[in-house]
C-alpha cells in the first residue's frame, strides 16, 4: 500500500503532540487513533506501531481497536471521504440514486478509492438526520437535505479540490425541527439551575425525589433511574476510595432516532446539568459523555459549553460553592459502531478498547468504567433528571401514565408531512401521533428502530408506554406504497454490518439472514428460506451475547408476521431453490468473451451444444 | 448443612461457591459442549456452544455462576439443535476440510460435530479468503480454520505475557492478527514453547514437520467420542 510514504521516525514525530496531549494514556487510545487519522488521512502501519510504542501497548491491541471502528481506516480513503447515510428513511428520499449519481459524475466505484487518491464514496449507518435527509458525511462534516443539484455541486467542488471550509455554509445547516413541545422542550432556564436545586435539596432528598418521580431510562430498556443511582452510590460507599462515575450515553445509533442530537445541540445545558445532578446524587467526581462519531460536528459547541461551565463554577473543584464536591465532565468521541450504544460495550470503548459488550453480571453500577461503580444514562434521561431536581418527583409522576411517568421525545420521520422531534406525555396513542405529524396513509410504523417493534395498521390504537409499546424514540412511518420487504432487508443489512462479531450466533447469523433476504430479493427465494429466517431468529434470540443479536431478527419476524405477502410475491413456488444459479455463474465468462448467444447460457442453447435433443 | 446443589437435567449436581455451571458439571463428569471454554483460562462465553437453560433463561454455562436450587437444562433436543446450528455456522464461516486437515481426530470442532450429529453444513459456504502464514520456522498458521475462540489470545496474554495474538475487524470480518507490523508470525516473539502454541482447539496453530505423525484413525476423538472424555485435556491423549 502507500504505507511506504510514511517512515517510522517521521510518523512518530508527527503523532507526538497527539499522544502527549492525551498523556500517553492507553484508556484514550480511541481518541488518539481518531486524531492521528485526522493528521495522516488514514492509519498506516507505522502509525499503529508508533502509537503502540508511545502508549506501551502491544501493537496487535492497537491494530485490533483500529480495525473495529467503521470510521478508522487502515488503508487510504482519499482526501474527500464521502459517506451516504444508509438508513431506510434516506433510501426512501432517494439516497441510493444520489450516491450512484455522484459515483458516475466522479468516475469512482462505491467503496473504492479513486485512482488519483482524491476521494472515496461509500455508505454508513444512519447519521441521525432522518428528518432532513438524505444526508451524507464528508470528512465527518454532515450535509443534509441532499438533492440531485446539490450532489452535482458537491461533485464539482470535490473535483476542483475546494477546501470544505469554502463550501456553502447553508449545506451544513442542521435544523432542530421541534414540532411539539411539552415540559422538557419548553424548559428554558439558566445553566446550573438544576445543579443548584439539587445542592439545596441535599443528596438524600434528591434521591427521594428521584424515587417519587419513578423516572425510567429513556434509552429503551426502561430501568428505574433511582434504583440505578442508589445501587451505584451504595456500591461506591462500600469502597474506601469511593470512586464512581456518571456516563452519558450519547451514542444515538438506533436508525431512525435523532432526538438526542436536538438535545445536545440546543439543550446541552440541561444535559450537563443532568450529569452533574447524577454525579451529586452518587458522589461522583467525574462524568463522561460518549458522543457518537457521526455527531462529531457537535463537539466544538459542547466543549465551549463545558469551558463556560468551568468558568462559572458549575464544574471543577467546589461545584456551586460546595467545599466537598468536585465534578468535571469529559467528552469522548465514538468512531462508527452502533454496538457501543450497549452500555457495557460503551464502557469498553471509553476505556480505549474494541466495543465488545461485557459479560453481565457484574453490572456497571457494580463494576463499570475502570471497574468502578458507574451510572450509565441516556441523554434524555439525564435531562429529565435535571427537571426533577428543580420541580420535584411528585410533579413529574403526575405526567404520563402510572408505570411510565413523564414525557417522551419521539423522532418522527418517513412518510409524514412534518418530520421532527415531538414531545408527548407517555400513554399517547400511535393514532394520535400519526395524526399530528401528518402521516396520511400509513401502513406501518417502526417504533424504536430496527431493534424495536413494527406496528401494522390494526395496532395503531396502541399506546407509547413501557407497559404497551416501549420505545427509545424512533418512530418511522411507512406509507401504503412502501415495500415492507425492502424495509426489513435494509434492517437485516444494518445488523450484519454492526454486529461486533464477538459471539457466533450474531456474527454468522446476521450475515446469513442478510444473504437470505438478498436471495429472496433476487427472485431465488422459497418457502424454505422463510423457515430458515424464523429458525435463525429463534437461535439469535436465545443464544446471542447482547441485545443487538437478540433483536437482530425482530424486524424480519415482525414484517413476516404482519406483511407476509410482501415476501411471498417474491418467492418461487418451489419448496427449495438453491442460492447458486448456474446461468448466473456463467455471466463473468460471458462478459469476458463478449458473448450473449443462446449457447453461452444454460437452458435450451446449452442443451443443443451438449448434443442433447 | 447440606452443600449447595443445582438440578442438571433433573439430577442433583453439587457445587462449591463461585463455580460456574460448566465447572460444576465438569467436576461431576457431565459433558456440556463447548469450544472457547478451557479450564485453565478465564471464561469468555463467545462460542455459545455451552448455551443451557437455567431457570427458564438461555445462558452460557461457562460464565453463569451456579446457584443453589437452580434448574438447568443441558442435554435436550432444543439445546442440541441450537448447538448443531451454531456448529454449522462455524463450519460455513471458515474453510474446514476435515479429511485433509492435520488436526482431524484431535479437533474439538470436528469432535463436537460428530457428537451432536451434524450431518451437513446446511448453510451456503462463505469461502473466505484467508492466506496462511508459514513465515515462522517452527509453526504454521492456517487461519482458514480459525473459530475465533481467543484461546491463543488469552494464553499468549495471560500465561506467556507476550500478546502475540489479538483480534481485529468487526462482525463477519473479525479475524485473528499477530503482533507485528509486517503481520507475519516470524516477526513476533512467538515460540513453540509458548502456552499459546498448544491451546488451539482446531487446526490453526500447527507445529511444522509433525504432520500426520500420528495416523488419522488413531487420534484422540477417533478412539472415543468427546462426550465420554469430560475433564481430560489435550496432551493427555493416547494413540493406538
Amino acid at each position: 500500500m502507500a504505507d511506504e510514504c510514511f517512515d517510522a521516525i517521521s510518523v512518530a514525530e508527527l503523532l507526538r503532540p497527539v499522544v502527549d496531549l492525551h498523556r500517553r494514556d492507553p484508556g484514550r487510545l480511541l481518541q488518539i487513533l481518531r486524531e492521528a487519522q485526522e493528521i495522516l488521512g488514514y492509519l498506516p502501519r507505522p502509525a499503529l506501531t508508533a502509537i503502540a510504542e508511545a502508549l506501551d501497548l502491544p501493537r496487535a491491541r492497537v491494530e485490533g481497536v483500529a480495525g473495529f471502528y467503521s470510521f478508522l481506516h487502515l488503508a487510504p480513503v482519499g482526501r474527500y471521504r464521502v459517506l451516504f447515510s444508509d438508513n431506510v428513511t434516506d433510501r426512501m428520499l432517494g439516497s441510493v440514486e444520489l450516491m450512484d449519481r455522484l459515483c458516475n459524475r466522479l468516475w469512482v466505484e462505491r467503496g473504492k478509492l479513486s485512482e488519483d487518491g482524491l476521494l472515496s464514496v461509500d455508505t454508513t449507518s444512519c447519521t441521525g438526520m432522518c428528518d432532513q435527509g438524505p444526508a451524507l458525511l464528508v470528512n465527518g462534516q454532515v450535509l443534509t437535505r441532499l438533492s440531485a443539484e446539490r450532489i452535482d455541486r458537491i461533485g464539482e467542488l470535490i473535483r476542483a479540490q475546494v477546501a470544505m471550509a469554502d463550501w456553502p455554509r447553508e449545506w451544513f445547516h442542521v435544523a432542530d425541527n421541534i414540532r411539539r413541545r411539552d415540559v422538557l422542550l419548553d424548559a428554558r432556564w439558566s445553566a446550573g439551575e438544576a445543579v443548584r436545586a439539587a445542592v439545596v435539596r441535599g443528596r438524600e432528598r434528591l434521591l427521594g425525589e428521584m424515587k417519587l418521580s419513578n423516572l425510567r431510562g429513556r434509552g429503551g430498556a426502561g430501568f428505574t433511574t433511582h434504583t440505578k443511582w442508589e445501587s451505584a452510590r451504595r456500591a461506591a460507599s462500600d469502597d474506601a476510595q469511593g470512586r464512581c462515575y456518571v456516563v452519558c450515553n450519547a451514542d444515538e445509533g438506533e436508525p431512525g432516532t435523532f432526538k438526542d442530537r436536538v438535545l445536545l445541540a440546543s439543550y446541552a445545558d440541561l444535559v450537563f446539568d443532568g450529569m452533574s445532578v447524577a454525579g451529586f446524587a452518587i458522589g461522583a467526581a467525574k462524568g463522561l459523555l460518549y458522543l457518537r462519531g457521526e455527531y462529531a460536528w457537535l463537539l466544538p459547541a459542547l466543549l465551549e459549553n463545558l469551558a463556560r461551565r468551568r468558568h462559572n463554577g458549575l464544574l471543577g473543584a467546589r461545584v456551586c460553592g460546595q467545599p466537598d464536591w468536585m465534578f468535571d465532565i469529559e467528552v469522548h468521541l465514538g468512531a462508527g459502531a452502533y454496538v457501543c450504544g450497549e452500555e457495557t460495550a460503551l464502557l469498553e470503548s471509553l476505556e480505549g478498547r474494541r466495543g465488545v459488550p461485557r459479560i453481565r453480571p457484574p453490572y456497571p453500577v457494580q463494576e463499570g468504567y475502570q471497574g468502578r461503580p458507574t451510572v450509565v444514562n441516556n441523554v434524555e434521561t439525564l435531562c429529565k433528571a435535571a427537571l426533577i431536581a428543580v420541580r420535584g418527583g411528585a410533579w413529574f409522576a403526575g405526567l404520563g401514565t402510572k408505570q411510565s411517568t413523564g414525557t417522551k421525545l419521539l423522532s418522527i420521520a418517513g412518510d409524514v408531512a412534518s418530520p421532527g422531534v415531538y414531545e408527548y406525555p407517555f400513554g399517547v396513542s400511535v393514532d394520535q401521533v400519526l395524526g399530528d405529524c401528518g402521516a396520511g396513509n400509513a401502513q406501518a410504523v417502526q417504533v424504536s428502530g430496527p431493534s424495536g417493534t413494527c406496528l401494522a395498521r390494526h395496532e395503531f390504537a396502541r399506546r407509547i408506554a413501557f407497559e404497551d409499546v416501549p420505545t427509545a424514540g424512533a418512530f418511522t412511518v411507512f406509507g401504503a406504497h412502501r415495500d415492507m420487504f425492502e424495509v426489513a432487508r435494509n434492517f437485516a443489512h444494518f445488523f450484519a454490518h454492526e454486529s461486533c462479531g464477538f459471539c457466533t450466533p450474531c456474527r454468522v447469523g446476521t450475515t446469513l439472514v442478510a444473504n437470505c433476504m438478498d436471495k429472496i430479493a433476487n427472485g431465488s427465494g422459497s418457502q424454505s428460506d422463510i423457515g430458515e429466517i424464523f429458525r435463525i431468529h429463534r437461535l439469535l434470540h436465545a443464544a446471542s451475547h447482547c441485545g443487538l443479536g437478540q433483536a437482530a431478527c425482530n424486524p424480519l419476524f415482525d414484517t413476516l408476521s404482519k406483511f407476509r405477502p410482501a415476501y411471498e410475491r417474491r418467492l418461487r413456488s418451489l419448496d427449495f431453490a438453491p442460492a447458486f444459479d448456474l446461468d448466473q455463474a456463467l455471466s463473468v465468462a460471458r462478459r469476458m468473451t463478449g458473448r450473449d448467444d443462446p449457447a453461452a447460457h444454460f437452458g435450451l442453447g446449452a442443451g443443443v451444444q451438449r448434443g442433447e435433443p | 448443612m447440606n452443600a449447595a446443589s443445582l438440578l442438571l437435567d433433573g439430577l442433583p449436581l453439587p457445587f462449591s461457591p463461585g463455580q460456574t455451571i460448566m465447572e460444576a458439571a465438569t467436576v461431576a463428569g457431565i459433558f456440556i459442549p463447548h469450544l472457547c471454554h478451557h479450564p485453565e483460562f478465564k471464561p469468555q462465553g463467545s462460542c455459545k456452544l455451552c448455551t443451557v437453560k437455567a431457570n427458564g433463561r438461555y445462558v452460557s454455562a461457562c460464565t453463569m455462576p451456579a446457584k443453589d436450587g437452580m434448574e438447568v437444562e443441558n442435554n435436550s433436543p432444543d439445546l442440541n439443535d441450537k448447538r448443531r446450528t451454531l456448529l454449522q455456522m462455524l463450519f460455513v464461516e471458515g474453510n474446514h476440510f476435515c479429511p485433509s486437515c492435520e488436526k482431524s481426530g484431535n479437533c474439538l470442532l470436528q469432535a463436537l460435530a460428530y457428537e451432536l450429529e451434524m450431518l451437513t453444513p446446511h448453510f451456503t459456504q462463505f469461502y473466505p479468503d484467508r492466506p496462511v502464514d508459514a513465515s515462522h520456522p517452527d509453526v504454521l498458521l492456517d487461519f482458514n480454520r480459525c473459530i475465533l475462540c481467543e484461546l491463543c489470545v488469552r494464553a499468549s496474554r495471560d500465561v506467556d505475557r507476550k500478546n502475540v495474538f489479538a483480534l481485529s475487524g468487526r462482525g463477519i470480518g473479525k479475524h485473528l492478527i499477530v503482533n507485528a507490523e509486517s503481520g507475519r508470525l516470524a516477526d513476533t516473539g512467538f515460540s513453540l514453547s509458548d502456552k499459546a502454541a498448544h491451546v488451539c482447539p482446531v487446526g490453526v496453530i500447527l507445529e511444522k514437520r509433525q504432520g500426520f505423525k500420528e495416523p488419522i484413525g488413531c487420534r484422540r476423538y477417533d478412539l472415543q467420542p468427546i462426550g465420554m472424555q469430560v475433564g481430560q485435556r489435550p496432551g493427555s491423549e493416547e494413540g493406538c
